[in-house]
């Protein structure tokens, strides 16, 4: 049962070929095969095969919902009321959540069946999926590679066809890194389209949930169903959600910059940049402008961004006390120790380095020369970068430098573990949607993601446009 | 900059957490790399430029100040690792005339 896209699996449903309790069966197999790959935490069989009898009923009168045989995974920081939620944190080992997130909400609504909870870095710090307290996750495509992170569990999900469509959240590239590593598509929105109420906050000005599927088609449906303004979250926009028609085979010439610095960067692999010149040649060839444009702050974007999402994330993390809610201590004698204690054996050790740099960078005396510079400086990306997208439509990059590396590669300086974000984390600074493609394939046997930013609030143009790309590649 | 260890140690104060000595070690190094690769910021000519503060340029929507309960007690009180029947339970706090 391989289907590309949502709408096929829908026409043999309504055909009576197939139904969505074979459809839940046939992913459970699947999952249970695929094991070792580590990519669910918890597979909710149970819930998922009575959801998927009655929406069978639905189909069955006709009045089921958009998403009806769609089978989702969600990244284990996104809450599903009565299912547990642990952030791939010990410290959330065993927290139940008592409500859903909006995102779950609205797809539930809309008949979608989710199998289960993903597997992902501790809290979404990560870029490798190695620093979850519950194990790595292989990538399906070589079990010997890392899937990248934060949300390997969701990538490796879609690329091994565990789940048709998975749920991710993207802080500086958490969602398009593993795409690209996993050869699927990844969408981050604009910042502040999609609700974040129920996603376990890392970063509260940079998180955005996003889909990871195998066709654009998929990602732009399931992101329409959560998009848009929400009660609970006021930094979610109220600005209206455009449909993406993918009927429409337009031909209208876009115009394209690249980033001159972004494809000399030494740390690039070399065949990857020469596939990106390709594309860059073959776009041009097709009668789009593509041009290199100049960006001098292309080194200051990673340090600005981990300046700025520790700060936000040793704050958002205070709230593991050992008291209300998580693991406490047994060791735990007084107060003091219970917050200590507690946290200590909670949080893995990337958690603790961040929150230490965080708690550093706000700290009265080096506030201004670090916290308070890189705000400044996030203005300035912010806005040379909205005016690049004032000219070109859109801004194209390779995903990631490299393809998926070898799992277990003991990396001994996180700066360079920090430089894996290097082509991601503008989106995330500027708040601007982007997606990766799976274009590329390295002659080393994986693939590598195009990614495209586009203007804020235009996911349209960008998912539209990536169709294209994709069914002409 | 470089830290001092004492400066790690009170930052993992300020975070409630706690290191062994060669976990302070490594912290300290972790941190002097980190520290050394952002502070290329320095590099950036920032006069007069304010700090991005909010990402949203949404106003406010108003709603009615309606009173609703969406979590019970009951519930409230599922996920505490120590709790009675009403109350959350910590570690006793104030110890008296033990002096």
């Amino acid at each position: 049962m391989a289907f590309n896209t949502l709408t096929e699996v829908q026409e043999q449903l309504r055909e009576g070929k197939l139904t969505c309790s074979a459809l839940v069966e046939e992913h459970l197999k699947r999952i249970e095969e695929n094991q070792h790959l580590n990519a669910f935490l918890e597979v909710f069989a149970h819930d998922a095969r009575s959801r998927a009898t009655v929406i069978d009923q639905k189909i069955k009168r006709g009045s089921s919902g958009k998403l009806a045989g769609m089978i989702i995974g969600i990244k284990d920081n996104i809450c599903f009321k009565g299912h547990k939620v642990s952030a791939s944190s010990r410290i959330l080992e065993d927290f139940t959540s008592l409500y859903s997130s909006t995102v779950v909400d609205r797809l539930l609504n809309e008949d979608a069946i989710i199998i289960g909870r993903l597997n992902c870095d501790e809290f979404a710090m990560g870029s490798a999926n190695e620093f979850s307290a519950f194990g790595p996750v292989k990538n399906p495509l070589d079990n010997t590679k890392v899937t990248g992170g934060s949300s390997g569990g969701s990538a490796a999900a879609v690329a091994a066809g565990l789940c048709h469509v998975a749920l991710g959240s993207d802080t500086g590239g958490s969602i398009r890194q593993p795409a690209s590593f996993c050869g699927v598509v990844g969408l981050k929105p604009t910042y502040g389209r999609v609700s974040r109420h129920g996603l376990i906050a890392f970063a509260s000005s940079f998180d955005q949930i996003g889909p990871f599927a195998t066709s654009v088609e998929d990602a732009a449906l399931i992101y329409e169903v959560m998009a848009g303004a929400d009660e609970y979250d006021s930094t979610a926009s109220q600005r209206e959600v455009e449909k993406t028609d993918f009927s429409a085979t337009s031909d209208k010439p876009m115009r394209i910059a690249f980033l001159k610095d972004a494809l000399t960067d030494p740390s690039l692999d070399a065949e990857i940049r020469e596939r990106t010149q390709e594309l860059i040649s073959q776009l041009q060839e097709k009668g789009h402008t593509v041009e290199g444009v100049s960006f001098p702050w292309m080194d200051y974007m990673v340090p600005v961004y981990y300046i700025l999402t520790t700060a936000e994330a040793s704050s958002n993390l205070a709230r593991y006390d050992g008291i209300h809610y998580g693991q406490r201590s047994e060791k735990a004698t007084d107060l003091e120790s219970t917050y200590k204690l507690s946290r200590t054996e909670g949080f893995g050790d990337e958690v603790k380095r961040r929150i230490l740099l965080g708690t550093f960078v706000l700290s009265s005396g080096y506030y201004d020369a670090y916290y308070g510079k890189a705000q400044k400086a996030r203005r300035v990306v912010k806005e040379e970068t909205e005016k690049i997208l004032a000219d070109y439509d859109l801004i194209l990059s390779p995903t990631s430098p490299h393809t998926a590396f070898e799992l277990g590669k003991k990396q001994l300086d996180p700066t360079v573990m920090y430089l894996e974000d290097i082509f991601t984390v503008q989106a995330n600074i500027c708040g601007n949607p982007a997606v990766s493609l799976p274009l590329g394939k390295h002659s080393n046997g994986m693939p590598f993601g195009i990614h495209l930013m586009g203007r804020a609030w235009d996911e349209k143009t960008l998912l539209e446009f990536s169709a294209q790309l994709m069914n002409n590649n | 900059m470089k830290l001092t260890k004492e400066q790690v140690e009170k930052l993992a104060h300020l975070a409630r957490l706690e290191f062994t000595e060669e976990q302070k070690e490594s912290m300290l190094n972790d941190m002097d790399n980190i520290l050394g690769f952002v502070e290329k910021i320095n590099g950036l000519n920032l006069e007069g430029i304010d700090p991005l503060i909010y990402m949203s340029d949404e106003v406010n929507v108003l709603r009615k100040d309606e009173v609703k309960q969406e979590t019970s007690k009951d519930d409230a009180l599922k996920n505490a690792p120590s709790k009675d029947t009403d109350y959350f339970k910590v570690p006793k706090i104030i110890n008296r005339g033990e002096e």
